[in-house]
């Protein structure tokens, strides 16, 4: 029962710079995104052609590209992005674990295990982002029945539920891939690593307002987290109730993942590297980490499927965050490291 | 102890416990505990180490759940109250602190307000603000209001975790060995701060303290604890004698008047029964006995097989 300090690697020094010009460099990156993913592609466009569309004038096909292909397609960023990074900014305050993403708890390995299952048996697949939120979704809910000891929910057994089911419905993933003819194998792969290729309107209708909900309601619990820092004893002390706390913000960081994986399949890194980078930002104080989590989120989702788009041949988003994230994140460790002094 | 006997209607008790019992998961370890905190008084909890003195804060303070028994805060028991309710009342500081690294000391004590904030506010209000304020001025730590707690040493640190609990505005402190961690200084100067605090805001505090001497010499009354039972309590005079510091620590100690108080001065470890057997070579009798050591006489006799016991150590 006693808790220990976490490792200060995972807690980096106070804010470097203030959270106001920081929120502005956000936002002014974001715009800057959100222009260049509208206007580049394998067509082009004009400032103007472009001004032209966004107001349903001009060149039919530019309206149609604007419209149903490139605008649904990074608010799918956006969104998705921010619900990794919120949810991932959840879990590390909640567990106080810095390796915590928001496919820690076992969420991919759930949703994996339904999508696979979905395209393997070739039925329902219109069905697949449903399937693949509640695959998540029971799997946590799992993972928190096994966590539970006689009067709360332990961080220790979430951790190794976690773990232990991720590993079991891989097994069983990838034995259903293998069984499977080559084609579903194909699409199921690239579900797995994650994509925004030819996301419509009609995924973020569906998923878009729950997850928008959850966003301002993970928000909300940033007092909270910064009381769950200081330990359990003491959160105890301070009038938290670790049982409620716990199932809260699981709830919220679930939500917010599964309706990130109904969207965009598994898009890895992006929850586990986005609040590290921000707390580097901003400090630990999760009244500005969980929101500038969201902004970073959804700035790293963009840009890595900009970068996706543009090459020769587009390649899933999963693997462009892959790409940049391990660096990053090698970076981001050595960089605390050094401000912390050693370690 | 003036208020001792004038005042025992169940809600004039800040924290009693009534056949308290509990533990960790299934093992209990506080057994049937009955203790009334006088509002004002400081109360030390004292006991060998395993005695269950920490537990039975750690039980009060409702971070274990009682497995009989209940715990009355201003006599409403404490399990059925909500928990920013409990904690407007009562405040904890725990033996071992958590330090976020980059949390200033303002941000550290400003989340002592928790309990009185709603959920819906996001910072501190006025009158938050002046609470923190008071508790930083209380604990002398105004002028380390920015820096990370994590840069403190130990004694700052101490007090800026007490600061934080002071902010709570509590009529109930539990401390958990405040001062373990803190050299002979510093553990003066928090004792000496929560002495203040006792008398002159009226603060009740429990403390669990591994230092009989520290505890005679600043609490109202001491709790002796053994076997996670309540092995006796009373005032100071009362409990620091030789016979209940030989129940309750197994040391003979002599009691000395001392400019500050009673205290005690242990002269030798007790030989009871629970202090380990030193190989007893008193016994010559045993060695003739014409008894051989089989598992039953292992089982039946307390005494043999012993170390001399060379029919034993032929085995």
């Amino acid at each position: 029962m006693q808790t220990i300090s976490p490792p200060k690697s995972l807690a980096p020094q106070k804010a470097r710079i203030s959270p106001l010009l920081a929120g502005l460099a956000l936002l002014l990156a974001l715009f800057a995104v959100f222009a260049l993913s509208i206007t580049q592609g394998s067509v082009q466009l004009s400032w103007h052609e472009f001004s032209l569309a966004l107001l349903r004038e001009g060149d039919p096909r530019y309206q149609t590209i604007v419209w149903d292909l490139r605008l649904p397609r990074v608010i799918a960023a956006l969104v998705v992005g921010s619900a990794l990074g919120v949810s991932g900014a959840l879990l590390q305050g909640m567990l106080r674990n810095g390796l915590a993403s928001p496919f820690l708890l076992g969420i991919s390995a759930g949703s994996g295990l339904a999508a696979v299952a979905i395209l393997g048996l070739g039925i329902w697949q219109i069905w697949l982002p449903l399937g693949a939120w509640l695959g998540g979704v029971v799997t946590i809910i799992i993972v928190y029945l096994l966590a539970r000891t006689g009067t709360g929910i332990s961080v220790e057994r979430l951790i190794l539920g976690g773990v232990a089911l991720s590993s079991l419905f891989g097994a069983v993933q990838s034995m259903l891939l293998l069984l499977s003819p080559d084609g579903q194998a194909q699409a199921a792969l690239s579900w797995l690593i994650g994509s925004l290729n030819g996301r419509s309107w009609q995924e973020i209708t569906v998923a878009g307002p729950s997850m928008v909900v959850s966003l301002f309601a993970g928000c909300l619990l940033a007092r909270q987290l910064n009381v769950l820092s200081l330990g359990e004893d003491l959160a105890v002390g301070l009038g938290t109730s670790l049982m409620r706390s716990r199932v809260l913000i699981g709830l919220v960081a679930t939500l917010l993942a599964a309706g990130a994986v109904s969207i965009a399949g598994l898009v890895g890194f992006v929850g586990l590297i986005v609040p590290h980078g921000i707390r580097l930002l901003v400090g630990t104080d999760y009244r500005l980490v969980l929101p500038f989590s969201a902004l970073g989120g959804a700035l790293v989702l963009a840009v890595a499927d900009l970068l996706a788009r543009l090459g020769p041949t587009e390649v899933p988003v999963g693997i462009v965050t892959a790409v940049m994230g391990a660096p990053v994140f090698l970076w981001l460790l050595h960089h605390r490291r050094r401000l912390a002094g050693g370690l | 102890m003036s208020l001792n006997g004038s005042l025992d209607t169940p809600s004039s008790s800040p924290l009693e416990a009534q056949q308290l019992s509990g533990g960790y998961d299934d093992k209990r370890i506080i057994e049937a505990v009955n203790l009334t905190l006088v509002r004002g008084e400081w109360l030390s909890l004292v006991g060998a180490n395993g005695s269950g003195k920490s537990t039975l804060l750690r039980l009060l303070s409702r971070i274990l759940p009682t497995q009989a028994g209940a715990v009355l805060l201003n006599g409403k028991a404490i399990h059925t109250l909500p928990s920013a309710e409990v904690a407007k009342q009562m405040a904890l500081l725990p033996q071992q602190q958590v330090l976020p690294a980059g949390l200033t000391v303002q941000q550290l004590v400003s989340l002592g307000r928790t309990p009185h904030q709603p959920w819906w506010q996001w910072d501190l209000d006025a009158k938050s603000l002046e609470k923190v304020a008071i508790a930083l001025a209380w604990t002398e730590m105004e002028s380390y209001r920015d820096r990370p707690v994590s840069e403190l040493s130990g004694g700052e640190r101490q007090r800026a975790f007490l600061a934080l609990a002071l902010a709570q505005d509590p009529q109930v402190l539990l401390l958990d060995e405040p001062t373990t961690f803190l050299d002979i200084h510093y553990q003066l100067q928090l004792l000496e701060l929560l002495k203040r605090l006792n008398q002159q805001q009226g603060l009740s505090i429990i403390t669990v303290l591994h230092d009989i001497n520290l505890a005679a010499r600043y609490s109202d009354r001491i709790a002796c604890l053994r076997h996670g039972k309540l092995w006796a309590v009373g005032s100071v005079p009362s409990m620091l004698t030789p016979k209940i510091m030989r129940e309750v620590f197994d040391v003979d100690a002599a009691i000395l008047d001392t400019p500050v108080g009673l205290q005690i001065c242990p002269l030798a470890a007790s030989q009871t029964a629970t202090a380990p057997s030193i190989p007893d070579l008193q016994i010559p009798n045993q060695i003739s006995d014409p008894q051989i050591p089989g598992p039953q006489n292992q089982i039946d006799s307390s005494k043999s097989p012993t170390y001399a016991d060379p029919s034993y150590a032929d085995q």
